[in-house]
């Protein structure tokens, strides 16, 4: 699947519990979307970690013709809890694709409420991302709770599913085929569909057969070991 | 059972929550703030208390009223906030209190950096307060066994009524890994016949104090105290090696730097360095006579020792326990810094360069 398909609006809000890896998702999508011939940003809007944000990939996104969008320099690696001001560009320039990474929860979430009459004009849509392995998210209950307190935070509807079910290194098929379990129960419940599942181009030749479709990814959120 | 995906914060709540906590006292500072966040949404649940003090210092206090009074207290903090509770814990050490204490490290001095640092080594196991005591300090190097010494510390802590630190770098903390919660090793304890809980009964009143105005009896809580850390030393001490059967390079590392080091061997090796792992997992007490034996094989040329610090504060351990009989280089960065596989691997040839 291409990151088109996935951002058939022109912007992209991802949103999910923290440690789903709404980062590493979002920062596939917006180099996709850049190789794909795209004009695209992607704003770094995570106050709730201190680490493993998207402006720590700043080299590798602007290399890749991606706009980072993320706090001023002086605060990179401090845990300011501010929203940079350039945020508007991607909400007003109409030319730009946006992909927005928020932090982790509703807490994460917050930071988007203040722009919600700004977005709600805007053609947008906002993704929930899943990963089965999450204690905090494993049920199907618990997992519909989250993403209903987001949308309530953020006042916009979530539209998409994302199964980004993994166990870092670890990950296996059989991972992302019970993430998916997990993804099309909440959709039934919730009536929002399941827009893909994400998967290392080493796993995709186990996951013939899954319902939505597979977006390939690549680890960029890597730990100085890795 | 089956692996979960786990933030090592998360992790350390969650632990200490399933090792019986009954209390968390703590406050927040990054990289730790999770540990308070989890502890306060699921300690309650949990039918355990969890306090937001109104300072690190109110927090350390707080674990010392609710040890004396025998239940399973816990405080966490990261490197400003462990410097505030020092007192705290000289108290705790002297009035012989079971408690656990958990600083996830980020860069110092001063305020510093909210990025990982390791420079809080010589405080936390030299004792940052005043007087003669220590604490076992506990070096987890990644999330599964973070889960699992976290557990295990209230056990030590109870057994040898002490303070017992669990010291992990910021990466540590913030970082997501796969891990199982598997049984841990339990401990016969001795009962809590001391604790300040009320009367029951008993013919004398129990007193939790660290105040001892006759010299003597000082004196004699300090002679104890030196048999049950002699006790400790015994008993306590921890180690673990990689590669180590043949290498000419011998790195010493703990928690963050160690991961590194594992990728660094096995990039070594390949280019036909035999280097090797020490990695200290208790901190105190401090693995002495292994790494001592291990440093006067004949085929260990050089030791490097790496730290996220600048000048080096395992360091020192590291050359009482090889004494002199073969050289030591050093790779440190400090502020937040962690050094790099790449690094890594240019120390450790340039080291073996230099001795040979």
């Amino acid at each position: 699947m291409t990151a088109a398909g996935i951002c058939t609006h022109r912007l992209t809000i991802v949103t999910g519990h923290y440690g789903t890896g709404k980062t590493e998702f979002a920062v596939n999508l917006a180099l996709s979307l850049a190789a794909e011939g795209a004009r695209v940003a992607l704003a770094d809007l995570d106050n709730v970690n201190p680490y493993f944000r998207p402006r720590e990939r700043k080299a590798l996104l602007e290399a890749a013709g991606v706009r980072l969008i993320a706090t001023s320099q002086s605060c990179l690696d401090a845990d300011v809890p501010a929203v940079p001001a350039e945020l508007l560009a991607v909400l007003e320039d109409r030319t730009l694709r946006g992909v927005l990474d928020t932090g982790g929860d509703p807490v994460g979430a917050r930071a988007l409420a203040r722009f919600q009459p700004k977005i709600v004009p805007e053609d947008h849509q906002l993704l929930y991302v899943l990963n089965a392995n999450r204690p905090e998210v494993r049920t199907v209950e618990s997992a519909v709770s989250y993403l209903r307190a987001i949308e309530e935070t953020t006042g916009l509807a979530c539209s998409g599913l994302v199964n980004n079910t993994h166990l870092c290194g670890e990950t296996t098929p059989e991972e992302i085929r019970r993430g998916a379990a997990l993804a099309e129960a909440v959709s039934r419940r919730t009536n929002i569909p399941v827009l893909c599942h994400t998967a290392e181009a080493r796993l995709l030749p186990g996951l013939a057969g899954l319902d939505a479709p597979v977006f390939p990814i690549a680890i960029h959120m890597k730990k100085p070991w890795e | 059972m089956a692996k979960e995906l786990w933030k090592g914060n998360e992790a350390i709540a969650e632990a200490a929550i399933r090792a019986g906590c009954d209390c968390f006292f703590g406050y927040p500072i990054t990289p730790q703030s999770e540990v308070p966040e989890y502890m306060s949404s699921h300690l309650p649940k949990a039918g355990g208390v969890f306090v937001q003090s109104e300072s690190e210092v109110a927090a350390i206090n707080m674990v010392y009223g609710a040890a004396g009074a025998g239940m399973r207290a816990m405080t966490s903090s990261s490197s400003p906030g462990i410097s505030l509770k020092q007192e705290g814990i000289t108290y705790l050490a002297a009035a012989e209190l079971p408690c656990v204490i958990v600083n996830v490290m980020r860069g110092g001095p001063g305020l510093g950096t909210i990025q990982p640092g390791q420079g809080d080594y010589f405080q936390a196991t030299r004792g940052g307060g005043n007087g003669d005591y220590r604490t076992v300090v506990l070096a987890p190097s990644n999330v599964q066994e973070t889960a699992d010494f976290v557990q295990e510390a209230f056990d030590i802590a109870d057994q040898y009524r002490s303070p017992v630190v669990v010291l992990a770098d910021g990466l540590i903390g913030q970082m997501m890994e796969p891990i199982e919660w598997r049984p841990v090793p339990k401990r016969q304890l001795p009962a809590k016949d001391w604790a300040a809980c009320g009367k029951k009964g008993r013919d004398h009143t129990n007193v939790i104090n660290s105040l001892f105005l006759n010299p003597e009896e000082c004196d004699a809580l300090n002679q104890r105290l030196t048999v049950k850390y002699a006790e400790i030393e015994k008993n306590e001490v921890r180690w673990e090696t990689a590669l180590c059967q043949d290498a000419e390079v011998l790195i010493t590392a703990y928690g963050t730097p160690a991961r590194i080091a594992l990728t660094a061997l096995d990039l070594l090796r390949e280019q036909g360095i035999r280097a090797g792992l020490f990695r200290p997992v208790t901190l105190w007490p401090f693995p002495e006579k292994a790494l001592g034996e291990i440093a006067a094989e004949p085929h260990v040329k050089v030791i490097l020792d790496v730290e996220m610090s600048s000048t080096g504060q395992m360091l020192d351990d590291v050359r009482l326990a090889v004494e002199g009989r073969k050289p030591i280089r050093y790779l440190g960065h400090a502020g937040g810094i962690m050094p790099t596989v790449e690094e890594m691997i240019e120390a450790a040839k340039t080291a073996l360069k230099e001795a040979q």
